[in-house]
């Protein structure tokens, strides 16, 4: 199977005085059907990967390859594209719009494919099930608890079934049966074909991935390989 | 294949208005601001047009067709009085269509007895008129009748509508008499009040012969109201000084009373013009508001900036949503501030017994206005929010 996500020597350097070389020359690639998890401690380079992985940003210089698309070559227009289309990310912060219930946030995730509200909705009450959360469809998402509130930023990401799936720290926010749950849920949707990439400091979240990818100081510093 | 991202023009509504459904108050005082300097421009204009309508409506009601001709002033300002002739010259000039001379008895005081001094004339005067004069000021009568031919000659007065309450002549019973200057008059009528001759409201009115025999007047003119056609008024107006006095026409002093009502209008506009500027500055500050508010919107949600970047929208999505937002906060300001100006305008017309009346154009220039002030004041906000990279804007605190 193709990679889904493909890096090659790519790094990145913030500007300042001196330039922070954020992550320096990773090569790695995600197939499709694949639980990978990004391990390694604050400062390795985790969050610039996951921002270069899911599109946010660009590369200082290498290639990042997203569903065969070189982001590096993309315009802000067409990235944006590529985001609505072919990446879900979940945040440690959840990040719902707290106003809107349960179902019209996990709507949003079709919002910038210009899909018609009845479709998104029909298609968000189905991602919201897939989840365990049809009885909270209508339920504020402020009302909803942190597990919750984790489940249904997952479905927001899964809605549009993009062929990758990023998750930061997605247990970083939560108490250890939530944690325990999210975990879960990540575990069977990959199980049921999602392709999943894990960014985490935690040990436990790691060891529920099959693949293991340790970075240190801007480089893979081990990589347990492709299982897919 | 590269796919673009999208946005439904029912969906950049609802995403526009996510900020003013979560902050209701915020967006209310906002919409006030601008509604404030609306409502401003917009009653300004409702209560300019109703009253100049109303004062259009009464110089059509008086007729802007009357034109009075009276002693002038000659090379060294002092007064000249009409020569004898001048009645007789008006009336032949060519679109005179009728005119009436009265002559203001100098030093003859109106009194209401013989026991009232002299000096305390209360401003009135007595004044020489014909019978033509009721037809050409297209005078009233609230009492009795006016003078005529046969009534001329007798101690009789008709009393200006300010002379008769001066007087303390409430109407025509018990037959009221006044004592002018050393003679007994029998008051046989009072005046309407005239809006364009109001030294005739001042004026106890007695006949030429009257005033020959009683007050040893020579019976000529110092003042002769003339109504000339509608449309040759202008010309007439030009003729009469010559027609007056054909060897000085510049000592005939020649006027049009309806130019005094005529000037009110442009009083009026330059007065719309100062309101109308601080109605603008109102609506600038409201647009500042907007501005303000838009900025710190922008600040607090940089978040959801970050978020929707994240979840694929561009930057024309998230700058269309924040101008849209300020747009429609100007536009609600808009019609905020036109329906307040409509009721200002509504309020003080009934109160002052105008028709009120609200230009449309003025709503529509407002309401357009409002929009624009929203626009502009939403443009930098917007642009800073699609500036925003979506890793800075997800990264919070």
């Amino acid at each position: 199977m193709n990679a889904v996500l493909e890096l090659r020597d790519a790094r990145k350097t913030y500007p300042g005085s001196p330039p922070v070389e954020s992550i320096r020359g990773v090569s790695l690639a995600v197939r499709g059907g694949e639980l990978a998890a990004v391990v390694g401690p604050s400062g390795s380079g985790k969050s610039t990967l996951l921002n270069l992985a899911t599109g946010l940003d660009r590369p200082t210089s290498g290639s990042v390859r997203i569903a065969g698309e070189p982001i590096e070559r993309l315009s802000d227009r067409r990235l944006a594209g590529l985001r609505a289309y072919r990446i879900g990310v979940v945040f440690q912060q959840f990040h719902l719009l707290p106003q809107l219930s349960a179902l019209d946030n996990v709507a949003t995730g079709l919002l910038y494919r210009g899909v018609p509200a009845g479709r998104r909705r029909a298609d968000a009450a189905e991602a919201l099930s897939r989840v365990g959360l049809a009885h909270r469809a209508h339920q504020r998402a402020r009302t909803l608890s942190g597990g919750e509130q984790q489940r249904v930023a997952i479905a927001r990401a899964l809605v549009g079934r993009p062929p990758i799936l990023f998750a930061d720290e997605p247990t970083g926010n939560l108490d250890s049966a939530n944690g325990a749950e999210v975990l879960g849920l990540l575990r069977r949707l990959n199980v049921e074909g999602t392709t999943i990439v894990v960014i985490t400091h935690s040990d436990e979240v790691a060891g529920a991935a099959r693949r293991k990818i340790t970075l240190r100081d801007g480089l893979v510093a081990h990589d347990t390989g492709s299982t897919a | 294949m590269s796919l673009l991202p999208r946005l439904r023009v029912t969906d950049l509504l609802t995403v526009a208005t996510v900020g003013l459904r979560t902050r209701p108050a915020r967006a209310a005082l906002s919409v006030l601001g601008v509604g404030i300097g609306i409502a401003a421009l917009v009653a300004v204009l409702g209560i300019t047009r109703s009253s100049q309508s109303d004062l259009l409506a009464r110089i059509d009601r008086l007729g802007t067709n009357l034109l009075t001709v009276a002693d002038g002033q000659g090379p060294g300002g002092e007064e000249q009085p009409l020569p004898a002739t001048a009645a007789g010259g008006v009336s032949l000039t060519t679109g005179v269509l009728a005119s009436a001379p009265t002559a203001e008895l100098p030093g003859v005081t109106v009194r209401r007895t013989d026991r009232v001094p002299p000096a305390q004339s209360g401003g009135l005067a007595v004044r020489a008129a014909d019978a033509s004069l009721l037809a050409v000021l297209d005078g009233r009568l609230t009492h009795g009748t006016f003078l005529t031919e046969g009534t001329a000659r007798f101690p009789v007065t008709v009393l200006g509508h300010t002379a008769a309450q001066r007087l303390g002549v409430e109407d025509l019973s018990g037959d009221p008499r006044v004592f002018v200057a050393g003679h007994w008059y029998t008051v046989i009528g009072v005046l309407a009040p005239l809006d364009l001759a109001p030294e005739v409201d001042r004026s106890a009115l007695v006949g030429f012969a009257a005033a020959v025999r009683d007050f040893g007047h020579d019976g000529a003119a110092s003042r002769i109201y003339v109504r000339a056609r509608q449309d040759r008024t202008v010309e007439v107006a030009t003729m009469l000084a010559r027609a007056a006095n054909p060897e000085r026409p510049d000592e005939v002093a020649v006027s049009r009373p309806s130019d005094a009502l005529t000037a009110r209008l442009a009083v009026a506009d330059s007065g719309t013009a100062l309101f109308l500027g601080l109605g603008a500055v109102a609506l600038l500050v409201g647009g500042v508001g907007i501005a303000n508010m838009m900025v710190i919107a922008v600040l607090e949600r940089r978040t959801e900036i970050g978020l929707r970047r994240a979840l694929g929208a561009g930057r024309r999505h998230v700058a269309g949503q924040f101008l849209l937002e300020s747009l429609l906060l100007g536009a609600a300001g808009g019609v905020t501030g036109a329906l307040l100006g409509a009721a200002a305008t509504y309020a003080l017309a009934v109160q002052r017994g105008w028709q009120p009346l609200v230009p449309p154009s003025a709503v529509g220039l407002a309401l357009a206005a409002a929009c624009l002030v929203g626009a502009v004041a939403g443009l930098y906000p917007a642009l800073r929010a699609a500036r925003l990279t979506p890793t800075d804007a997800l990264r919070t605190g």
